[in-house]
């Protein structure tokens, strides 16, 4: 096995799971403290990824499309908590499905009626194109950044709910948040927050992947099916649950896919062991998943109380 | 009361008028009408099944796509090894998707609520991305089936033949259904949804019934698929996208949560209506989406007063008083 090769397929995983972070860690600060299903979240990153890409390509700042793809996917939060979640709150879960599958097909169809149906061509910006050699594998700049930003955001999630005020609030919401009201917080206000802040993260997140993935309608059903694989593994409700099987899953489904394949050919022909390979490879993390579940049904970070 | 004597009017209106349709569109001489309204009886009956699980037993499967597909490509595997009788595709359609139903739905039903949701979406997605890289059976651009169903008296080869096979499987299984609510195993189902802790105390095990019901749902949907495929001659893994389960659950809603003919009657609905969008603007999801926002918003209020009426509020209002009286001593 090709060692440099490995690190970058290993580092390609850990940048498809802080993706997956930023995307989950606000669905399960979201379903946590307001009990909310939001199938529409991948479709506010796909209007991340639309908003950021195309002020990208107006403005040429890297620094500007990241703003206005966070701004965009946190006003379209705000929108939708106002108009569609908070009336369904305190309903039934099949509701909040149904309403939010309906937004999602609203928000592909829009994307197709502003920009088109064919994928939005965008280009990472001069300053941070090229590779670098990290230890004799050469792996490019972008996606290192796409890493960093990551961790950095993970830090100050981690701050924002162990440290301030605001995430005080938030922790003692998730369990009771009818007692967070009664002491005098404002939990209308802390819910819009959450909601603003679990689609700004899904907004970065999808201007983020733009110029790795293709922007396209629609491009947010797949990876919103990953986050939900993320949470309910992590542990609905749980950050760090979220954190660690977002990394764990990316990783594990980024290598299945680069070496089940060649792993079969050990015991299969190689065209029978190709196709069983990449079959097996697209279950893997849902194997996974049965298998926490089969073992730990409230996934791996679940704290008792609820 | 008076709701079940409308209910009791309403199903064999339905059926006759259904039964008129193939005949109507003989002589307006529009064959696609017979074409469209098959694939409305196809996913009248996977919603009816649906039913049983979400509508009776109150657990939402946002994964039912799963045996559509699941039914589909055991017909369209199964006559591209040149194994076209129907009856023996029937048999393996039933054995697959009920080995597949204890499987997944023992893996499902160990959670509740948002969990189950999110998991069997998870599974049908599982079954999606399998076939999308399953290349010798089509991949990602479908399997066609070039020999229909045969089943010695008749051979599911056009649309009449699947539409009024279609519609003999609706009317047994509305009648089925009917029996269903109020055997009973629909009894201690519906109990589960009311009070899974009562019932366990009954003696029961919730999680039994729960798995017969989800493995019944299921075999019920795969025989949809099977006409589904022999419908439309082709099997593709967009059948099992997601996109379809949520279709089936916005029907149930359309129609009534529980009721025997409400699936049938939204499934009618929510496709004549997709169809007229359809008809009017390529960009009808722009439109479809909302409304279906609409219907949940509104929905929720329907499900109250549905709640209502099933949990029989005679008893209900003696004995809320009697335990708050009970609290104060």
């Amino acid at each position: 096995m090709n060692s440099s090769l490995f690190l970058s397929q290993l580092l390609n995983g850990l940048q498809l799971g802080v993706l997956l972070f930023l995307l989950s860690s606000g669905l399960t600060l979201i379903f946590g403290i307001m009990n909310f299903i939001n199938l529409a979240h991948g479709s506010l990153y796909m209007v991340g990824a639309f908003v950021g890409a195309a002020a990208y390509n107006a403005s040429g700042s890297f620094w500007f499309s990241l703003a206005a793809g966070v701004a965009s996917a946190a006003l379209a939060g705000l929108l939708i908590e106002h108009l569609v979640a908070r009336p369904l709150y305190r309903h039934d879960h099949l509701y909040q499905v149904l309403a939010t599958f309906g937004l999602m097909m609203f928000f592909n169809e829009l994307a197709i009626v502003i920009w088109g149906n064919r994928p939005y061509f965008v280009t990472i910006p001069e300053s941070i194109r090229g590779a670098v050699t990290i230890f004799g594998a050469p792996y490019p700049v972008y996606r290192l950044l796409v890493i960093a930003v990551g961790i950095a955001v993970a830090f100050g999630a981690w701050f924002l709910i162990q440290k301030t005020r605001f995430g005080m609030l938030t922790r003692a919401g998730t369990t009771n948040a009818a007692m967070v009201s009664v002491l005098g917080a404002n939990v209308d206000l802390l819910k819009k927050a959450l909601f603003m802040l679990g689609a700004g993260l899904a907004g970065l997140a999808g201007t983020l992947a733009g110029p790795i993935l293709s922007v396209q309608s629609g491009m947010g059903d797949p990876v919103l099916i990953l986050a939900l694989v993320v949470i309910v593994v992590g542990g609905i409700g749980s950050i760090r649950g979220a954190l660690l099987a977002a990394i764990v899953i990316a990783v594990i489904d980024t290598l299945g896919r680069a070496y089940l394949p060649h792993l079969l050919t050990l015991v299969l022909a190689p065209s029978a062991a190709n196709t069983a390979g990449s079959a097996l490879a697209s279950m893997l993390i849902y194997l996974l998943m049965a298998f926490v579940l089969a073992f730990r049904p409230h996934g791996i970070m679940y704290s008792a109380r609820r | 009361m008076h709701r079940n004597k409308w209910a009791g009017w309403l199903l064999p209106l339905l059926f006759v008028a259904l039964a008129c349709i193939p005949f109507v569109a003989q002589a307006m001489d529009e064959p696609f009408y017979v074409t469209f309204f098959a694939r409305v009886l196809v996913y009248a009956l996977a919603a009816c099944a649906l039913n049983i699980v979400l509508g009776f037993a109150g657990l939402v499967s946002f994964g039912h796509a799963l045996f559509i597909g699941l039914g589909c490509y055991t017909v369209a595997i199964l006559a591209d090894a040149g194994i076209a009788n129907g009856w023996v595709q029937l048999a393996a359609c039933i054995a697959v998707c009920a080995a597949v139903a204890v499987l997944v739905g023992a893996v499902c039903l160990r959670t509740s609520g948002i969990g189950f949701i999110m998991i069997t979406l998870a599974f049908s997605q599982m079954f999606y991305f399998l076939m999308v890289s399953l290349t010798p059976f089509g991949g990602d651009d479908g399997l066609n089936i070039y020999e229909s169903s045969d089943f010695g008296l008749f051979q599911l080869g056009g649309s009449q033949e699947v539409y009024w096979a279609a519609w003999a499987l609706l009317l047994l299984l509305a009648l089925f259904l009917n029996r269903l609510r109020h055997s009973p195993f629909g009894m201690v189902l519906r109990a589960t949804h009311i009070n899974p802790r009562r019932v366990d105390a009954f003696g029961y095990s919730v999680f039994r019934v729960q798995l017969s019901a989800y493995v019944l749902s299921g075999v019920i949907t795969g025989m949809a698929g099977f006409l589904l495929a022999n419908l439309t001659a082709f099997a593709v893994p967009s059948y099992i996208s997601w996109h379809v389960s949520g279709e089936l659950i916005v029907m149930i809603v359309i129609g009534g949560i529980g009721l025997v003919t409400g699936p049938v009657l939204g499934a009618i609905v929510f496709l004549v209506m997709e169809e007229l969008l359809k008809g009017l603007t390529t960009h009808w999801m722009l439109f479809m989406g909302p409304a279906i926002v609409a219907i949940a918003l509104l929905g929720r209020n329907q499900f109250a007063w549905l709640k209502a009426g099933i949990s029989r509020p005679g008893p209900m209002k003696t004995a809320a008083p009697r335990r708050v009286a009970g609290e104060a001593r």
